[in-house]
């Protein structure tokens, strides 16, 4: 049985469906990213766990206990916000000692922990600074820090970098993935940017207008699309119509449907293993460093395609004519 | 900006303050004439040695304090569930804390005695106890408007909706959230608000009057019928109080240590 269990969930604001039949099961440990564009009710269902928002109908278990019906303050679920959300009154230390004091820890072990999530967050001076002393990727640890310190059973993170600058945000991800593995907590992490979810997520779940598209590992979903929407909103893509008889450049594929590639199952001239050529005229070099990518019109499409850089061979300029091949194993179909 | 209209600024602010300086001084100055012939604080000695002055100030300062705390009982919650739970109904509440501003005090006053009389059904007038009570209430009410305002500009600086529910998945009650995070946070508001509410209890008139309790707006008014040169120190005084009131505002304002951020 898994340890946070999410069966059926549904919710209406008005005649508004947002959530719409969603199921998840989360192993203890586990790190779920929520992905999906605004508005497609990933704040909405987080706030369900934490118990802002309720069900209209649907359980949420967490150890087998359900928590419908449970108030907020109850349910032992630590929460990140996008704004920080730091107690402006309260001191970095007191604002992670705010959730022991509640609980009715003693002075000297609200302390010891506080002082133990400071050092995890690598500010173990910055204890009685106020939270307007602090820079955004500051005060967003402390908040982690304040979630962790009551040893919640969940921690829920709701775009919680994305008020923060591109070079923070690449960091503080990584470090929040590295404290959620050095504790063992169970997290959800709301996100709508892919490259995030895919980066940091145990496994991932793409919604799209309230429903949970696919549930994978970032393996599965980046390369293993299940939908035509879970396979255009994450990582980039080609698509190629097939003719009248269902083929791609004289390969038989099968009619009526399109065909995707990611830029990298693309290869400039003729790969081994590849059986699918493609006549093409570049029409757009961008030097990444060690990535090159290319733009080119190729079968009546607009195609992108990644090489690896190599010192002696000098990228092909605009306006080449050029082959493309791929392998019609690394075609995803589209529905 | 021209020359003239320069000019005209100029001239216009010096106006004002003529108009409002130049009674005030003639208040001051008459008030410090009691002695023939020289200027002395004489009637300032008298005012605040007679024991009646030292009793109805008292009297008042005490009032104040209670409809303070009355007031910040009330209106905090209230400011604070509405701005959370009930954003709609905004409107409705501004216009219920401004009808203080409309009505005056004297109506106000004759319904409580209409509905609190010996012979009612809750004969709040029958007891000095149960008068003082009406009396701290009428003074909340008329505190409202400045309270209220106070209160609701000092949640406007904060993200209310966040911060509670970040305390509340720490494990905070609603009692927690407001006595721990809210009111800290709108302490600065609070106590401008306190200060007015002290400012407007400590002159008020009519309320005490009609309630006819021992109150300091009513003893300026006896002392004010009957003396030469005492009204006179008194009125001053009162200035001094709402001035003092105004000042401690700003200054708490200014030594607010944790909102320096937001300004
Ligand atoms: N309290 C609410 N009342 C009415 N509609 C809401 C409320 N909260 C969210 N919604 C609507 O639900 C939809 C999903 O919102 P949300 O869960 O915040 O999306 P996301 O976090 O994925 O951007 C949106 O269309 C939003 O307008
Ligand atoms: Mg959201």
């Amino acid at each position: 049985m898994a340890f946070l269990e999410i069966s059926h969930l549904e919710k209406s604001f008005g005649a508004n469906r947002v959530v719409k039949d969603f199921n998840l099961d989360v192993d203890k440990g586990e790190f779920i990213s929520l992905l999906g564009p605004s508005g497609c009710g990933k704040t909405t269902v987080l706030r369900m766990v934490a118990g802002f928002e309720n069900p209209s109908s649907g359980a949420i278990r967490i150890g087998g206990t359900d928590l419908v019906g449970k108030r907020p303050n109850q349910r032992n679920i630590g929460m990140v916000f996008q704004a920080y959300a730091l107690f402006p009154n309260l001191t970095v230390a007191e604002n992670v000692g705010f959730g022991l004091k509640i609980k009715g820890a003693p002075r000297a072990e609200i302390d010891r922990r506080v002082a133990e999530m400071l050092a995890l967050i690598g500010l173990p001076d910055l204890g009685g600074r106020y939270p307007f002393q602090l820079s955004g990727g500051q005060q967003q640890r402390v908040a982690l820090a304040r979630a962790l310190a009551p040893k919640p059973q969940v921690l829920l993170l709701d775009e919680p970098l994305s008020a923060l600058d591109a070079k923070v945000r690449v960091s503080l991800r990584n470090e929040i993935r590295a404290i959620q593995r050095e504790l063992g907590i169970t997290t959800i992490f709301v996100t709508h940017d892919q490259e995030e979810a895919l980066s940091i997520s145990d496994r991932i779940v793409v919604m799209n207008g309230g429903i949970a598209d696919q549930v994978g590992t970032p393996f599965e979903i980046y390369n293993r699309p299940s939908t035509r929407f879970v396979a255009h909103f994450v990582g980039q893509l080609n698509v190629f119509s097939t003719d009248g008889a269902g083929n791609l450049a004289g390969v038989q594929l099968g009619a009526g449907r399109d065909f995707a590639a990611r830029p990298e199952a693309l290869h400039l001239g003729r790969a081994p293993g590849t059986d699918i050529v493609l006549p093409a005229r570049i029409s757009e070099v961008h030097f990444l460093g060690s990535v090159i990518r290319l733009t080119a019109d190729a079968a009546g499409a607009r195609v992108s395609l990644d090489t690896f850089n190599r010192p002696d061979v000098p990228p092909p300029a605009i306006g080449t004519d050029v082959e493309l091949s791929l392998s019609s194993r690394d075609l995803i179909p589209l529905g | 900006m021209n020359p003239i209209a320069r000019l005209f600024g100029w001239a216009a602010l010096v106006f004002g303050l003529l108009y409002f300086f130049i009674p005030l001084t003639g208040l001051v100055e008459f008030s410090l004439k009691a002695r023939r012939g020289v200027y002395s604080l004489d009637a300032y000695a008298k005012v605040i040695g007679d024991p009646e002055f030292q009793a109805t100030f008292g009297y008042s300062v005490l009032m104040a304090l209670v409809t303070i705390v009355i007031g910040v009982l009330i209106v905090v919650p209230t400011a604070f569930w509405v701005r959370l739970k009930m954003p709609w109904a905004r409107p409705y509440v501004e216009f219920i804390t401004l009808l203080p501003l409309v009505i005056p005090a004297i109506v106000i006053v004759f319904g409580y005695i209409r509905l609190y009389n010996t012979s009612s059904w809750l004969p709040m007038t029958g007891s000095v106890m149960g008068t003082n009570i009406l009396l701290a209430f009428g003074y909340t009410v008329l505190a409202l408007p400045y309270m209220y305002r106070a209160v609701d500009t000092g949640l406007r600086t904060i993200d209310v909706a966040t911060l509670t529910e970040a305390a509340q998945s720490l494990g905070a009650g609603w009692g927690t959230i407001l006595g721990r995070i809210i009111l800290p946070n709108v302490l600065v508001a609070v106590l401008s608000g306190a200060f007015l509410t002290f400012a407007i209890v400590i002159g008020e008139f009519t309320l005490a009057a009609l309630l006819d309790r021992p109150a300091f707006g009513p003893y300026l008014q006896r002392i004010g019928a009957n003396k030469p040169y005492e009204p006179f120190a008194l009125a001053v005084i009162s200035f001094g109080i709402t001035w003092a009131c105004m000042g401690l505002i700003q200054l708490v304002t200014r030594f607010s240590k944790h909102t320096r951020a937001q300004n």
